[in-house]
């Protein structure tokens, strides 16, 4: 019995919920992580306190963080069991892999040096400390190399197998999990995203000292240390957004046509939509700005390559529907107990699309008996929301751009020596905080709709995968979750602000701007 | 038994190790967390007790989450049922486990006495829930829950409701659970603390201690003479391919078969009954350490004679016995188990050598915690 369309739509928003504000928490602890580790390493190679006290002050703020992203993060786990437990039996196989691993390599490197970082000044040398750091923001980056290891699974299933003994998908090669090209640049993509974010954070929460004209010394180092790593990182973090696009355009073509508004297979080069206003039910973008054949340019970096179009994978996914439905049927007579070999070498023809044979359940509990109608629906189906894909997806690059050019223009004026006195750019830098959020969101969002309808990329479909829970168990829940996650947000929030206005004063160490007023 | 075989059961005692690991060092947390409100009365005193697991209690919750991310990697299918069949119970620990870590770090950042109070509150339920749930879960275990499979699909079939699983029995297991939380915390706060909090908690171990080993015995008793167990007659040829064709038959005393087939395994009850009372003896004498050493003698014992009666069940299913969960029919495929316990391999090693290293630096020196260090260091402790 499969849940019912709305109680998978409920499962679908209450992950999607704890996913966005996990996200909210999650850039920040990996790119201050490293930042914290910046700014410590030049403690122990000047010995100037003062880098300390930006560990000390930074780190606060990375600890009132933090907190908010652990909790969170552990609602994601929880839900895989809790709402998606089929998905759970039939890809747990190779997808909990990752996950077991990230507990025993990265989590346990992270918290328990956690401890130590804030509760060791006094019992560690230098070095240790410097070392404890280093662990934590190594704990980070590693644990996001595990969880991306695991959403590349679920983008580009390589690495495993259908088994039709255990109605499951198993493990075949788990180097080639491991090296997944969608999950390996989507680490580089998401973590560098993070030291964007870190950056931006750092430099905006400073600037906003420097225009108080507080414990100047401390914001400018604060700034410039964080300028420095934002130049780089927000150029990296557009590279790898390219090489991400291009393993997206090989990997999951629908997706892409989705993110460009492409919905005929033009003859390359392909005209490039700038701007588009597209209609998921005309199957036409209303109105685009077209930029001349630019497409292939930018997805595939050819001038040759042939962009296929949504129509065009259409018609594809149709017949992998039909050999899908081929499939299941082999499928129910094997189960049923007929191990002819013919049949089972029949099967394995057939297997590779018996995803697609799955979609149909919704709509016909026995998938063989499909009418041509239920098929045009369920490729309709495999088509994710254009629209919404293509501007979330400019958002992000937008964003993207004008972090660089901000970073250019701050490590510049840094190094003419003019930037403290760019009043208007120092505010600009405040009101820039948000932006790295958004793009991240904005990033995530395209990535996980745009995998739409699918949970494991045509293999599983999302549908089959949530647990057959009644709608009212499913709406207390997912309340009961965004309601959590609101408040908490609003207390790290009031804490967040609260900390970063009182500034460096708030490590006590009695050297800085509000402790001199006490006195 | 074949290497497959072999390597479940490795896994099944890895997983088992685990959650040993988890009782013994996120146990006193859970413990110390139920404590708080009780054992300090001023706001410096409950400093005291959430400075002595403070900076700690991360690391240790990790084994938590560790247990949950290896049943999905291990046993998918025994991830998937428990999950989804116990779905408020499960929610409502984790939304306990929302207090701790913002109850840890944001309750001393503001000075307010409300705010403190909410957030000491808050880590009492953090604390207590999950105690009491984990129990309840392992009584629901014992008990047998209600499910079955599709046989082609293999798609789960659960008819309990939430209230289902609040039977007196694994109610009696959620408080003997609590007990055992209570007496660990107590007794890791009487060794890192001196003073009144020092002398609470010590009275506390004492007090909790006997209460464990009452309903250790009850519960022993119950499972020997009263609670119907499971116990797996025959197995088919081929467990992991045809999960839903076990034999297993249901008698009174059927958790307690395992204890007379091999009889080493009653070490391990009778540690969860000696370890308590050893606690009592030693917090009663004042033999800090010793006290401390033989809580984590009785939370092994007690942890393990659970599973050492419940092997090789992982979750018996009430409706359809036949369709159980067992350590050899539900598990992942072996490449799959080979991978997890070759990282588990080299990586717990690890793990021990760091975490030794971060306690010693954080309780070296024989570092106590005291209202006076909590006063002199008010601005880099929690």
């Amino acid at each position: 019995m499969l849940a019912s369309v709305a109680s998978v739509e409920l499962s679908r928003w209450q992950f999607g919920i704890s996913a966005s504000f996990h996200f909210m928490f999650v850039p920040l602890t990996l790119g201050l992580s490293w930042i914290l580790f910046a700014m410590e390493s030049a403690y122990l190679y000047t010995g100037n306190v003062i880098y300390r006290d930006m560990t000390k002050f930074w780190g606060k703020l990375f600890a009132i963080n933090f907190a908010v992203g652990v909790l969170t993060g552990l609602s994601l786990e929880f839900q895989f069991g809790t709402n998606w437990s089929y998905y759970s039996q039939y890809v747990g196989d190779i997808f909990g892999t990752p996950l077991a691993i990230e507990g025993l390599v990265a989590f346990m490197l992270e918290s328990t040096f956690l401890g130590l970082f804030f509760f060791g000044w006094d019992s560690l040398s230098k070095k240790q400390h410097l070392f404890a750091n280093f662990c934590l923001a190594l704990g980070s980056s590693l644990s996001a190399l595990l969880i991306l290891i695991a959403n590349g699974f679920m983008q580009h299933p390589v690495g495993a197998f259908f088994n039709y003994q255990t109605m499951r998908m198993e493990t075949g090669n788990l180097w080639q999990l491991i090296i997944n090209p969608i999950a390996q640049i989507g680490f580089i993509h998401t973590v560098i995203g993070g030291y964007v974010t870190g950056a931006v954070f750092v430099c905006g929460i400073s600037a906003y000292y420097i225009l108080k004209g507080r414990d100047l010394a401390f914001a400018k180092r604060s700034f410039a240390i964080a300028a420095g790593f934002g130049l780089i990182a927000s150029f990296m973090v557009i590279f790898m957004g390219d090489a991400n696009g291009l393993a997206v355009a090989k990997n999951q073509p629908m997706k892409l046509a989705a993110i460009e508004a492409e919905w005929h297979t033009q003859k390359a080069p392909a005209a490039f939509n700038l701007i588009a206003f597209p209609s998921q039910k005309e199957h036409r973008n209303l109105y685009a700005i077209k930029i001349p054949d630019m497409l292939g340019l930018i997805v595939a970096h050819s001038f040759n390559v042939q962009i296929p179009g949504i129509e065009n994978l259409l018609a594809e996914n149709e017949v992998k529907i039909q050999n899908g439905i081929k499939a299941y049927g082999l499928l129910q007579q094997i189960r049923a107990g007929n191990n002819d070999p013919a049949l089972i070498s029949n099967f394995n023809q057939y297997k590779d699309d018996l995803g697609f044979g799955l979609l149909l359940k919704r709509y016909t509990e026995n998938v063989t008996d499909a009418t041509p109608t239920q098929i045009k629906m369920a490729a309709l189906e495999t088509v994710p929301n254009v629209a919404t894909l293509f501007w979330s997806f400019r958002v992000m690059v937008a964003i993207g751009f004008f972090l660089l050019l901000f970073f250019m223009i701050a490590v510049t004026c840094l190094y003419r020596g003019t930037l403290w006195k760019k009043n208007i750019f120092l505010k600009h830098a405040i009101y820039a905080i948000p932006l790295p959020w958004i793009a991240a969101l904005c990033g995530w969002f395209v990535t996980e709709h745009g995998r739409q309808p699918w949970t494991i990329y045509n293999q599983l479909p999302t549908d089959l995968s949530a647990s057959t829970l009644g709608v009212p168990d499913v709406s207390l829940s997912m309340i009961t979750f965004l309601l959590f996650f609101t408040l908490l947000f609003i207390v790290e929030l009031k804490l967040m602000f609260k900390f970063a206005k009182l500034g460096p004063s708030a490590i006590h160490t009695g050297k800085y701007h509000f402790e001199q007023e006490e006195k | 038994m074949t290497e497959y075989a072999l390597l479940q059961v490795l896994a099944w005692v890895a997983l088992g190790a685990v959650m040993v690991l988890f009782s013994l060092t996120g146990g006193f947390d859970l413990g110390a967390g139920t404590l708080l409100p009780f054992l300090g009365k001023t706001d410096k005193e409950r400093r005291v007790i959430i400075n002595i697991i403070g900076p700690t209690w991360d690391g240790n919750q990790v084994w938590l989450i560790i247990i949950g991310a290896g049943i999905f990697a291990i046993w998918p299918r025994a991830y998937a049922v428990s999950f989804t069949g116990f779905y408020f119970a499960m929610l409502i620990v984790l939304w306990a486990l929302f207090m701790r870590p913002v109850g840890f770090e944001y309750r001393s950042k503001l000075t307010s006495q409300s705010w403190r109070t909410f957030w000491d509150w808050a880590l009492f339920v953090g604390s207590i829930v999950p105690s009491i749930i984990f129990g309840v879960a392992m009584g629901n275990l014992l008990l047998g829950s209600p499910f079955s499979f599709d046989p082609i699909t293999l798609r789960l079939n659960y008819t309990g409701s939430f209230f289902n699983l609040l039977h007196p029995f694994a109610i009696l297991c959620g408080v003997l659970s609590l007990s055992m939380f209570l007496m660990h915390g107590a007794s890791y706060l009487q060794l890192r603390s001196k003073g009144i909090v020092h002398e609470r908690a010590k009275k506390a171990a004492m007090l909790l201690s006997l209460f464990f080993i009452a309903l250790y015995v009850l519960t022993g008793a119950l499972l020997q003479f009263v609670i119907s167990g499971y116990h797996v007659a025959a197995l088919p040829i081929d467990p992991t391919n045809n999960p839903l064709a076990n034999t297993v038959t249901l008698y009174k005393g059927a958790w307690m078969e395992n204890y007379y087939q091999h009889p080493w395994m009653w070490i391990a009850p009778a540690l969860g009954f000696l370890g308590p009372l050893f606690v009592y003896i030693n917090a009663k004498n004042n033999n800090k350490l010793k006290c401390f050493y033989m809580s984590v003698v009785g939370v092994i014992g007690a942890v393990s004679s659970i599973g050492f009666s419940l092997f090789p069940f992982l979750m018996p299913s009430s409706t359809f016995p036949n369709q159980s969960l067992l350590v050899w029919n539900s598990a992942s495929s072996k490449l799959s188990l080979e991978g997890i316990l070759l990282v588990a391999l080299i990586m717990l090693p690890i793990i021990f050598y760091y975490t030794n290293f971060v306690y010693k630096k954080l309780w070296g020196r024989d570092r106590l915690m005291t209202e006076s260090v909590v006063t002199d260091e008010t601005h880099s402790l929690y």
